[in-house]
């Protein structure tokens, strides 16, 4: 099979759920003629019509209000938000509606809402979020954000068979940046499961999301320096796979974690949490971050990079914790 | 159409609003023994908006109740119970304790969606209910409710929009109690009549007496029918008083004392009872069989809630994610092939009628030289809203009158029951619908009612 980019993987998984499930149906802005403004929907409303493929005025809380009626009559929405940070204009729906219907009186939500997120393309302060904290942060959610087009597809098939709300983040820089070939047939990747990138006995790096690719530059770096850094990629962030990091922590005894979600209220400081609780003795050094700055995304070139984290301050910590 | 009322739908509207009242002066006793966890929101007064509007329904329609609509719930067949459980935060409740008032629902039998306290947010969802139910090939209605202060969220708007914009088979009743906890209406919007916003959306709305039941369900009736047809969404402003505080905390000084004495003249019970009574509907031994069986089954109810245990502790943290827990499965009435390809296949793309506006701005530019403003076409509210004039530049000439073509909403007609004379009123059907002359009157019927 040819290798194919992360939109393409998000493409053919639409595709491949509204082809074997019509209670699939998409809903989003400009997400049918035009195929979505990444064009991740393209082809979709030649394939599948008007009524599957639902264009909507420019309403993200009725975007997801609708697609959450429509999942208690068992129906298996698709939310698209353009970009998401427009997810904010809807946080009521997803939090208080979407995300409690199940605990408070049974109803499942079977929905998913994606959309591009994250920086490094310059779009400035408001197309270049990673909001997905909010949403780790409810219970009734569940949280994906890939690194891959393979976890993109696979992980996307599952979303649209779970049946709890899942918000699914597509990180914009990784769109088009990286191909990969993605196993034939219905590929599925399970929610909820982290995955070791890379071996190694020094330290562990947990990442996520484009950092995750930033994390693996980083060790073979480190590597040629000698250190050799065990790579997470977490996949999912709500459920969270404590089983994994704490797996590698008590191998590597040595914890550094990157993500480009700005840095007080990440999930570094949850998983600093997780691994006092459960590994304190096996720690041989400080647990260590390397965040964007706690700003907004800044538009400027020379701001978004002072802002984001990059493969020399992931290096340059790792050597740090290293020294103890 | 909606057909005249038999005798049993009569007394069955009667029942429904006289259980409802009995059930909630029974709440209220009991928040007065501490028994009631939490606040106590009454409809208390507006039984005949809840009961009127729901009866209107068939049973596979979908509800989503606001705290208000008690009566509603009754009519979809909720036990009391129910009611009594929640308010009370009991094991046995829907939520089994996990949320209170009329925050439940039933997905199953019912077609209840549980409400959040988010006011507006209903509306966007109940339009996805109804989208789906649409898609599915259900034939059904959804309709919810939405006070006259929720009708200022955003979520109203961006809701009733996407329905329009959908046709969606959806019913929206504003049920205007005349307050929005301490805020009069005429302090939450400048607009006479909640219904006249429907033009903004180029939906279809009504106005009708709330405490006026029958009137409400032929209101109901008529908008669910559209909507059934094909021809939603409708929009159904109610007029009633919230004749309580916010809630039982509330003493309500700030509402003028003459204004619930008007109110209370016309309890929308005792109307009814008068109405039932002066046609010969029913007689005094029908009401005291009516009034008895309500108090005998309130009195079961009413036990086996105060007996009911409080949920177990653990319970707390079960249930946040469906873990197998429920099939989710949609109810196909329709042949699925419809909906997938190649049956569903089509080569897309817009179709843009006149391009816009340009046509008319052409022509008025052509006559003027001068830049080209001209009234929308839609401006004609009921609050009387003048509609403004094309701006004549000065020295230029007056501008001609756009043509309509182009500009004109998709469903120009909006056609509007003026208050107090809900569809019953022969005048006002002969207007809108000659046809219907002779469909409703009970000759009996001094009061015009149906
Ligand atoms: C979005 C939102 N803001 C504030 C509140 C708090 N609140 C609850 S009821 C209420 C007044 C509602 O008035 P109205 O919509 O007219 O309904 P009524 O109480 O008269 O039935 C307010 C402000 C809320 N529930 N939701
Ligand atoms: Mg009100």
């Amino acid at each position: 099979m040819a290798p194919i980019t992360m939109i393409e993987g998000i493409r053919q998984a639409m595709f491949e759920e509204m082809d074997r499930d019509p209670a699939v149906v998409a809903i989003g802005e400009d997400i049918g003629v035009y195929g979505g403004a990444f064009k991740a929907t393209e082809g979709l409303l030649a394939k599948f019509g008007r009524e599957r493929v639902i264009e909507t005025p420019i309403s993200e809380t009725a975007i997801v209000g609708a697609a959450c009626g429509m999942g208690f009559l068992g129906l298996r929405p698709v939310a698209e938000m353009q970009f998401i940070d427009f997810i904010a204009c809807c946080f009521n729906q997803v939090t208080n509606f979407v995300a409690k219907s199940h605990y408070l009186w049974g109803a499942p939500v079977p929905m998913v809402i994606r959309g591009p997120s994250g920086g490094g393309v310059h779009g400035g302060p408001f197309h270049s979020a990673n909001p997905e904290m909010y949403f780790v942060h409810t219970p009734g959610l569940k949280v994906i954000y890939p690194s891959t087009p393979s976890d993109a597809k696979g992980l996307l098939k599952s979303a649209i068979r779970d049946n709890n709300p899942v918000l699914f983040f597509e990180h914009k820089f990784l769109y088009r940046r990286i191909k990969e070939e993605v196993p034939e047939g219905d590929h599925l990747v399970p929610i909820g499961k982290a995955v070791v990138r890379r071996e190694g006995d020094d330290l562990t790096i947990i990442s996520y999301a484009a950092m995750a690719h930033t994390a693996m530059e980083a060790a073979e770096q480190l590597a040629r320096e000698g250190i050799e850094a065990e790579v997470i990629d977490l996949r999912t962030l709500l459920p969270l796979d404590r089983e994994t990091i704490l797996t590698s922590l008590k191998k590597t005894n040595k914890l550094l974690i990157v993500h480009e979600d700005t840095r007080t209220g990440g999930i570094a400081g949850e998983i600093a949490a997780i691994v006092c609780e459960g590994a304190f003795e096996d720690l041989d050094g400080p647990i260590t971050r390397v965040t964007a700055l706690d700003t907004p995304v800044p538009y400027a070139p020379t701001l978004e990079e002072r802002f984001l984290p990059n493969t020399e301050k992931v290096v340059a910590a790792a050597r740090e914790l290293s020294k103890y | 159409m909606s057909n005249p009322l038999t005798r049993e739908q009569h007394l069955d509207l009667y029942y429904f609003m006289q259980l409802n009242r009995q059930l909630e002066e029974r709440m209220v006793r009991l928040f007065r023994q501490n028994k009631i966890v939490g606040g106590l929101y009454s409809s208390l007064g507006q039984e005949g908006v809840s009961v009127g509007t729901c009866y209107a329904l068939e049973k596979k329609d979908w509800i989503a109740p606001m705290i208000r609509n008690i009566g509603a719930l009754l009519v979809k067949g909720v036990p009391p119970r129910d009611i009594f459980t929640q308010h009370m935060a009991k094991y046995t409740s829907p939520t089994q304790g996990k949320d209170g008032t009329s925050h439940f629902g039933d997905l199953k039998v019912r077609h209840i969606v549980s409400p959040i306290s988010m006011l507006g947010d209903l509306i966007p969802v109940m339009t996805g209910v109804a989208m789906a139910g649409r898609y599915l090939g259900q034939k059904i209605v959804a309709l919810t409710w939405i006070g006259d202060g929720g009708s200022s969220t955003g979520a109203f708007h961006e809701g009733l929009n996407l329905a329009a914009q959908q046709r969606a088979p959806f019913v929206l009743i504003v049920e205007n109690n005349q307050w929005a906890y301490s805020t009069p209406v005429s302090r939450q919007v400048p607009v006479k009549n909640l219904a006249d916003r429907a033009v903004a959306y180029g939906i279809r709305s009504w106005i009708v007496d709330g405490n006026d039941v029958a009137a409400v369900y032929n209101t109901t009736k008529e908008a669910v029918d559209e909507c059934r047809a094909g021809r939603g969404p409708a929009l159904i402003e109610v007029k009633t008083m919230r004749m309580r505080g916010h809630a039982q905390h509330d003493p309500a000084e700030y509402v003028p004392k003459q204004m619930f004495e008007y109110w209370r003249a016309r309890d929308p019970i005792a109307l009814y009872e008068k109405y039932l009574t002066e046609n010969k509907i029913w007689d005094a031994k029908t009401k005291a069989e009516i009034d008895a069986r309500i108090e005998r089954e309130l009195d079961v109810e009413q036990k086996f809630a105060e007996e009911s245990p409080m949920p177990p502790a653990e319970l707390a943290e079960e249930g946040v994610y469906c873990e197998g827990c429920h099939a989710i499965e949609a109810t196909w009435q329709r042949a699925k092939a419809e909906v997938s390809p190649p049956a569903s296949s089509f080569e897309p793309g817009w179709e843009v009628k006149d391009y816009g506006a340009f046509a008319e701005v052409e022509a008025i530019r052509k006559e003027t030289a001068a830049p080209a403003v001209f009234a929308p076409a839609g401006n004609a509210g009921g609050n009387g809203a003048k509609v403004s004039k094309p701006i004549v530049k000065s020295g230029g000439k007056p501008q001609p009158k756009p043509p309509a073509r182009g500009v004109e909403p998709e469903v120009p007609e909006v056609p509007r029951v003026p208050f107090g004379r809900g569809p019953k009123d022969k005048s006002v059907r002969e207007a809108q619908n000659p046809r219907d002359r002779h469909a409703h009157q009970n000759p009996r019927d001094k009061r015009g009612r149906r």
